[in-house]
């Protein structure tokens, strides 16, 4: 294992461990950043090193690892900076445990992204669900505990049923003479050896699993609950970083899968998930009441694309890839101007917030560019992975697909954008702004740089994205 | 051998039935203790080479956590919350004992379509396993109460971890040690929950969490 990837799990890891012990509840927010920087620093490093996997190691980056681990580094240095500024606001709530927790999610992730090994990755994966649940909770109320119980009920299940999964496999790639495979390489050349009953038997354990906490309809109900309540800088890292966590479990499963030769049996059942994704988003987005319970379908719906794109197979891997990483810039954007509206207004209902344009203008201008671009229109990256995935469902003969695609995001559209529009135009309520609510440097930088790598991606995708893009494609047979 | 670990399956099917149809909370962890007992000593007894000195500190290790420590974590909390004995389920219990008998018969007929692979002792360890797990989530779903739905979720992970025991002897330490820690940090932090709950309701009901809709 190389220093940097040592790095980026320790180095958080113990910067969890001195926010737990530091009393200064002032300053123990920068920690945040600090610990951030360094893994986003490590993480260039990786990038820029060869991405092929030491063979047999249970921690070991490649490239599909390679693209959670810098997206999460991406969205994780982008939020604490905000992160200072959003924990000086609250005073009134003790931020240790909140601090400790976001920055065991990033140490957890790491390990998730490197993992070679289905087992420990199972163990990662759960340390990131735990850590989640103090960061729901953490304005202490009533409707944020109903959401931390049901996020905690609901993922336990969820992580209890990939396990079950995980020891399928194991079933599945048993040797001879006793003796389990749950290493990748080792089950990837076992391939089609594996036996098939159990590894059918894994793969839907996992779907239900894992699809629970990336939060797929119909096991998303947690979701709208758990992001609505959260502050916007966890809800950035629940829908951007967990959910990708998830997803790359999924994409594992899928490439033994695809080395045992059982895809299409895989594939049948992630089309079924994400259309069924999709149709749930549209409905209750076109009804929404809330505008961070928006942003929670939002996530449904990007879900429901990215298993599709799987679904899809050849080029809408790629897509499902490249939407991946438009996504969780997309969500960075949304939720964290989202945050700075819900405080400015003390309000979330889209009825009562009007006129966000005069009230908080940069974040009100920023979050109606999210909500463009979040629903796929140019020039802003979904647009583009959002085409491809269209395309390629096309070329792979499935017309039914990609009609309901491109009828479940139109509807998509028109709820999301009539939604951010309402909350923009008209006039601001009569009552004042409260003190210490207006847009400041700190507040709108970090949304702002999210917004514009969003603008360049869809220009143009830059050739060591797509060159990275592509080989984690071929992982798993899809052709960019 | 053979025979006393086929008893100990038995008894945790039993066990499981029995927790369906109990109302009294307390009777209910008394129960959850007497099947987390059951299921820690199955690792001697389910390999032909059980006496190693691992899965000794195994047994030892799940006895202290499952049948011992968890359920005092659970009356800990019965105590705290001073919760009404009974609990209120969604379905009736005779009803609920019927799902029960249901799920057994369709755990039996997945665990036959599933081939055992070679070298693996098993049994009646996967339709058991598999029958535990449903009961589990069954009661989650069925019951009101927080401390009844964490019980149905104890019940759930007693199933996963009787299935992991067909992987258990070539399992690697570090998988094994991984499991424990999540599951008694899981139950940890759902403890802490429930005293907030308690706390801010008055009670540990969920059916009052229900000012999140749509």
């Amino acid at each position: 294992m190389s220093i940097e990837l040592f790095g980026v799990i320790v180095v958080p890891f113990l910067a969890a461990l001195a926010a737990l012990a530091w009393p200064d509840g002032e300053r123990r927010p920068w920690l945040l950043p600090a610990a951030a920087a360094v893994h986003s620093l490590l993480t260039v490093r990786l990038a820029l090193a060869s991405s092929v996997p030491a063979p047999g190691a249970w921690l070991s980056l490649d490239a599909l690892g390679l693209l959670l681990l810098g997206l999460s580094s991406v969205l994780f240095l982008g939020c604490s900076f905000y992160g200072v500024e959003y924990l000086r606001r609250r005073r009134d709530r003790d931020n240790r445990l909140f601090t400790a927790c976001y920055l065991l999610m990033l140490s957890a992730s790491s390990v998730v992204a490197a993992s070679r090994h289905l087992g420990l990755m199972w163990v990662a994966m759960e340390a990131t669900t735990l850590s989640a649940a103090p960061l729901i909770y953490f304005k202490r109320t009533d409707r944020s505990l109903e959401a931390t119980w049901k996020y905690l009920i609901m993922g336990g299940v969820g992580i209890g049923l990939a396990l079950l999964g995980t020891f399928f496999l194991a079933l599945a790639a048993a040797g001879p003479e006793g003796g389990f495979v749950l290493q990748l390489d080792g089950l990837l050349t076992l391939g089609p050896r594996l036996a098939t009953a159990w590894l059918k038997g894994a793969f839907i354990l996992v779907l239900v699993g894992y699809g629970l906490k990336m939060g797929l309809a119909p096991l998303h109900s947690w979701k709208p609950d758990a992001y609505g309540e959260a502050p916007g800088m966890a809800g950035a890292a629940l829908a951007g970083v967990v959910t990708g966590c998830s997803f790359l479990g999924l994409l594992r499963f899928y490439q033994v899968c695809l080395a045992a030769g059982q895809l299409d049996f895989a594939k049948d059942l992630l089309v079924f998930m994400g259309l069924l994704s999709l149709a749930t988003a549209a409905v209750f987005m076109v009804s929404q009441k809330d505008f961070k319970r928006l942003l929670a379908y939002s996530s449904v719906e990007h879900m429901g694309l990215l298993v599709l794109g799987l679904g899809v197979g050849g080029g809408g891997v790629f897509a499902a890839l490249l939407h991946f990483v438009n996504n969780g810039l997309g969500k960075g954007l949304l939720f964290l101007t989202a945050g700075n509206i819900h405080r400015a207004y003390g309000d979330k209902t889209l009825g009562r917030v009007h006129g966000a344009l005069r009230r908080v203008p940069v974040s009100a201008a920023l979050f109606l560019i999210g909500a463009f671009a979040i629903t796929g229109s140019p020039p802003f990256g979904l647009f583009l992975s959002e085409f491809l995935l269209l395309k390629s469902s096309v070329s792979a003969g499935r017309w039914g697909v990609a009609l309901s695609i491109a009828v479940f995001l139109a509807v998509i559209f028109v709820g999301m954008a009539g939604a951010a529009l309402s909350m923009a135009q008209g006039e601001p309520p009569a009552e004042p702004l409260r003190p210490g609510h207006r847009d400041t440097w700190t507040s709108t930088v970090v949304p702002g740089a999210f917004a514009l790598a969003l603008l360049i991606l869809g220009l143009h995708v830059p050739a060591w994205l797509t060159a990275r893009l592509a080989s984690a494609a071929a992982l798993l047979a899809g052709a960019p | 051998m053979e025979q006393i670990a086929q008893l100990l399956l038995a008894g945790t099917i039993f066990l499981s039935f029995a927790l369906l149809g109990t109302a009294s909370l307390s009777g209910c962890v008394r129960l959850l203790s007497f099947q987390g007992y059951c299921l820690s000593l199955l690792p001697i007894f389910i390999h032909q080479d059980g006496f190693t000195p691992r899965s000794l500190l195994l047994v030892a290790g799940m006895a202290i956590l499952k049948g011992w420590l968890v359920p005092k974590v659970l009356l800990h909390a019965i105590r705290e919350v001073r919760a009404v004995r009974e609990t209120e389920p969604l379905i009736g219990y005779g009803v609920s004992l019927l799902i029960g008998l249901a799920i057994v018969v369709i755990s039996a007929l997945l665990a036959q379509r599933l081939p055992i692979p070679a070298g693996v002792r098993s049994g009646l360890l996967v339709p058991v396993s598999l029958a535990t797990m449903m009961m589990g989530l069954y009661m989650t779903v069925s019951r009101l109460k927080a401390l009844t739905q964490v019980i149905g979720y104890l019940v759930f992970e007693n199933g996963i971890y009787l299935f992991g025991l067909l992987i258990s002897r070539d399992m690697p330490w570090l998988l094994e040690m991984g499991v424990l820690l999540d599951v008694f940090a899981a139950v940890l932090v759902m403890g802490i929950v429930i005293h907030h709950i308690s706390r801010e309701f008055d009670s540990i009901h969920t059916d009052r969490l229900t000012q999140l809709k749509g």
